[in-house]
């Protein structure tokens, strides 16, 4: 038997190191060549490392959410054969899994999107030597022991499992043992079990109202999630943000909307508000170019973009993932909400490719429904502007004479007001309004 | 006669009212126990105690006889033995004398009043009791209804002449030539190996196609087998017509629907046993029954407020060790303690050749329940014990949950089984898994073990087979 090194690889896009969120294999599992060990996360992609030998999984490197330099020893393994230590950093390719990672404000990727290393792409290194084929019949899959449980809940109907002592005890503390969970085996009710029912006292103890609870559960942030903590929290360090809200009269652009998916072609998408907001920002963002930046503030340079990459903030069973239209403004109304489904829905699946997921120039973020009267967005680093829609409703509107029932939206846009001072950000939001209020306008070719 | 007024009043001085009155004598309640025979009951004056007395010597003599063979395999030699039936009765009656005389000594300890007589209820609160010396007239707060149970009459063959019960069985002081057993549930057997294994020729008589219905075959099969060793003829699906004209035989429709007549000396009738609900007045205080029986709740209440029941009087299993424990209950119950009937485990035991003993679920039971069940079984071939004891039929079985392991039913045959029967009682009562008893060191060398190796066997990893 020789001792085997699995490090962790180059996983790609030039990244030093990568987060572990997923162990597939435990120490004494037998492995084949080819089967998963491990899944590592890094700022674009959860990636699957798989093992380049077979044989007996005898050390882990690392605990799950911990975040391990490339290059550094991921997994050893006993493996049949010569007695001689081998080093292999395991191939680099690598199943891509849907990138889960939040890919909020990575600069590197816009100022340089097409010199981007892609996992991809990286071929598949041969490991150093064949692997031995040893005349034991491996799993296909690592095939940790089955270990059996017991101890399930009690079933409907069962009587609960306990000693005589420990039924006596309960009878006469007034205790109905249905109600008490056993820890014991096969469920069954300890004296142990008796004295943490009786420690929460008579009154709630016996009956199935409030009770109580006192537990506190450790939950590691780890993948997605920490991805989401740690941009939340660069933004909010780094930016001095200003929010300004406006409400929008959108009764006109509703009627537009309405009558648009009336007469809409079953090939089409049918309208939200979303994509005549888009629309919108690439008009408003022509005369106002500075919101369409990124600011590299390390720099202290600001990247004024031409393209206007709307990113929209998604909320998917992972969490918060930011998937970006690009080029809306070489998009129409149709071509954003066709551009803007898909997004969504590959977001959602976790079907998102990386570059779906990254390259954003501003922000759109939209809880529809949810969307509260006022939100205080935080803006998607290292962009400038973030524009936030709150809930429609009827509202009464004074007219000059009456008052009138008219849909109002309130949009809360924040802006980073290093870049961009407050009156910047009063002409872009009041530019949007009119924008939205007059929805002939958005249309107009080469308005001003 | 001046009246008694009471706390507590138990009627029947059996394993279940004696065992009530003392224990509510220990909580400080004042009781009266009514009883017009011996306190013990059937139990220990007719029952259980004088039955195992006299299988025990049937088993001393049978081995006496073995030696005076010369097919004996330890090399013994000894002249042929012979039995006085008599002699061996006052034996057992000194047996009885003995235990019936602690009783009467832990209830006067406990402060219990024994009240002589025949009791019968006037009102739910009232018993008048017809004693020696006149009508004695007690008032209780609670009573207890502890009658017992009687042997079954067959309406065709009365008791009485040659034909009896298990009661007259007991005082015979002869071995009877011809010996008729009509019903081979335990006390037929039992009685009927005894009187065998002292010489006499025993012919059983079964309506069902096999001895000790009540257990599964496997279980009954070394008995069976034993019972043919002994010279016991069993007719199965026979049925007793009634005694011949001459009343010195019993006429009996064979399986195949023929007459027989078979000559018997005595004709013992062990057709089951049914409530004494008559003759204490019952009738004046209307209790609810369940069939024959009187319906109670889990606390042994009657229907009728402050009127419990306990023993065989109130269903099966008609066990003095079930009656002992609900005499138990209901005295904590009237001296105010909170208790409930909860037993899981009731063993039952056949002091049969080999003994049988059975709690919980058989596999066919567990089945029935729809519960996928665990089955180890372990032979006494197997075990070092049975061999040396030169007994080695019958196996103990171990019926568990397949999913938790939870051991539902423990049952065995084999020779001295029935000491057993506690560590299986409290196996199940505990709610022991599979792996409880099999990680018990079960000592050496001893019939246990066979225990330890059916809860091995039922987890795939036995030992010694």
């Amino acid at each position: 038997m020789a001792d085997h090194v699995i490090r962790l690889p180059d996983v790609g896009e030039g990244v030093a190191e990568a987060e572990l969120v997923e162990w597939h294999v435990k120490v004494g599992d037998l492995v084949r060549e080819d089967a998963v060990l491990a899944a590592v996360m890094t700022d674009k992609a959860t990636v699957e490392i798989p093992s380049p030998v077979e044989g007996e999984i005898t050390w882990l490197g690392a605990n799950v959410g911990d975040v391990i330099a490339v290059g550094s020893d991921l997994v050893r393994l006993k493996v049949p054969g010569e007695d001689v230590p081998v080093v292999v950093p395991s191939p680099a390719e690598i199943k891509q899994k849907p990138p889960s990672a939040k890919p909020r404000g990575e600069a590197k990727p816009m100022l340089a999107p097409s010199a981007e290393p892609s996992a991809e792409t990286t071929e598949p290194r041969e490991p150093p030597e064949a692997a031995p084929h040893p005349a034991r019949r491996l799993p296909a899959h690592a095939a940790p022991a089955r270990q059996t449980s017991f101890g399930a809940p009690r079933a409907e109907g069962l009587r609960p499992l306990a000693s005589p002592a420990v039924r006596l005890r309960a009878r006469e503390g007034g205790i109905d043992l249905r109600q008490v969970p056993g820890t014991g085996p096969a469920g069954r009710i300890t004296h142990e079990d008796l004295d943490s029912f009786f420690a929460r006292g008579p009154s709630v103890g016996r009956s199935a109202g409030l009770q109580p609870k006192t537990g506190v559960e450790e939950l590691k942030l780890i993948g997605l999630r920490r991805k989401i903590a740690e941009k939340m929290a660069t933004a909010h360090s780094h930016i001095p943000a200003i929010t300004y809200v406006e409400e929008v009269d959108v009764t006109a652009l509703e009627e537009l909307r309405a009558s648009l998916n009336k007469e809409k072609r079953q090939t089409l998408q049918r309208l939200t508000l979303l994509p005549f907001l888009m629309r919108a920002l690439v008009r408003a963002v022509a005369e106002h170019p500075v919101v369409n930046s990124l600011f590299d503030d390390a720099a202290g340079v600001l990247h004024q973009h031409a393209g206007v990459h709307i990113g929209i903030a998604t909320q998917t069973p992972s969490g918060l993932m930011v998937p970006v239209v690009r080029h809306a403004e070489a998009l129409d109304l149709w071509g954003c909400a066709a551009e803007l489904a898909r997004l969504s829905e590959a977001a959602k699946a976790g079907t998102a490719q990386r570059d779906e997921l990254t390259g954003s120039t501003i922000t759109i973020t939209s809880l529809g429904a949810l969307g509260g009267v006022i939100s205080t967005p935080i803006i998607n680093h290292p962009e400038v502007a973030i524009v936030g829609v709150n809930k429609m409703s009827v509202r009464p509107h004074w007219d000059g004479t009456d008052f009138v029932p008219r849909k109002m939206m309130n949009l809360s846009s924040s802006f980073d007001h290093r870049v961009i001072d407050g009156f910047d950000a009063a002409v872009f939001t009041q530019r949007l309004k009119a924008l939205l209020e007059a929805p002939a306008l958005i249309f107009m070719e080469s308005s001003t | 006669m001046k009246d008694i007024s009471c706390r507590l009043l138990v009627l029947g001085a059996g394993p279940g009212g004696y065992v009530c009155a003392i224990r509510a004598g220990q909580l400080g309640i004042d009781t009266v126990l009514v009883e017009a025979k011996k306190p013990g009951g059937t139990c220990l004056n007719v029952g259980c105690i004088p039955s195992k007395a006299l299988i025990h010597a049937a088993d001393e003599f049978d081995k006496a006889v073995h030696f005076a063979s010369a097919d004996n395999p330890f090399g013994i030699s000894a002249s042929k033995p012979a039995l006085d039936l008599a002699k061996t009765i006052v034996w057992k009656d000194g047996v009885v004398g003995r235990l019936t005389g602690g009783v009467s000594a832990l209830l006067k300890k406990a402060g219990v009043k024994i009240v002589e007589g025949w009791g019968k209820f006037r009102d739910g609160k009232t018993v008048e009791v017809e004693t020696q010396t006149g009508l004695q007239v007690i008032r209780a707060g609670e009573i207890v209804i502890a009658t017992g149970s009687a042997a079954v009459e067959l309406p065709i063959l009365p008791f009485g002449g040659r034909v009896i019960s298990s009661t007259e069985a007991l005082a015979l002081t002869q071995v009877p030539r011809n010996l008729v057993i009509v019903g081979a549930g335990y006390i037929g057997l039992e009685l009927g190996t005894a009187f065998a294994k002292m010489g006499a020729k025993v012919t059983v008589v079964e309506a069902l196609s096999r001895v000790l219905p009540q257990y599964d075959a496997e279980l009954t099969r070394p008995v069976g087998k034993r019972l043919r060793e002994l010279g016991i003829e069993v007719m199965t699906e026979a049925r007793a017509q009634g005694l011949n004209s001459k009343g010195e035989a019993l006429i009996v429709e064979a399986a195949d629907g023929r007459k027989k007549t078979l000559a018997a000396d005595k004709i013992l009738v062990t057709v089951g046993r049914k409530p004494v609900t008559e003759g204490f007045g019952l009738e004046a205080i209307d209790l609810d029954r369940d069939g024959s029986f009187i319906r109670v709740d889990d606390k042994c209440r009657s229907s009728m407020r402050g009127v419990y029941a306990i023993g065989d009087v109130t269903g099966e299993p008609m066990l003095a060790h079930r009656a002992m424990a609900q005499g138990e209950m209901v005295a904590e119950i009237v001296a105010g303690e909170k208790r409930a009937w909860d037993k899981i485990s009731i063993p039952a035991i056949c002091f049969t050749d080999p003994e049988i003993v059975a709690t919980g679920l058989s596999p066919e039971e567990a089945k029935a329940a729809g519960i996928e069940t665990k089955i180890g079984v372990f032979p006494f071939q197997a075990s070092g014990r049975a061999m040396t004891m030169a007994k080695e039929a019958g196996f103990i079985r171990v019926v568990a949950r397949a999913d938790n392991h939870l051991i539902i039913g423990i049952q065995g045959v084999g020779d001295g089984i029935s000491e057993l029967g506690g560590g299986f009682s409290l196996a199940i009562e505990m709610g022991t898994r599979l792996e409880d008893v099999a990680g018990t060191i079960h000592p050496h060398p001893t019939r246990s073990e066979a225990f330890l190796e059916a809860s091995l066997r039922a987890l795939g990893h036995a030992i010694h087979i």
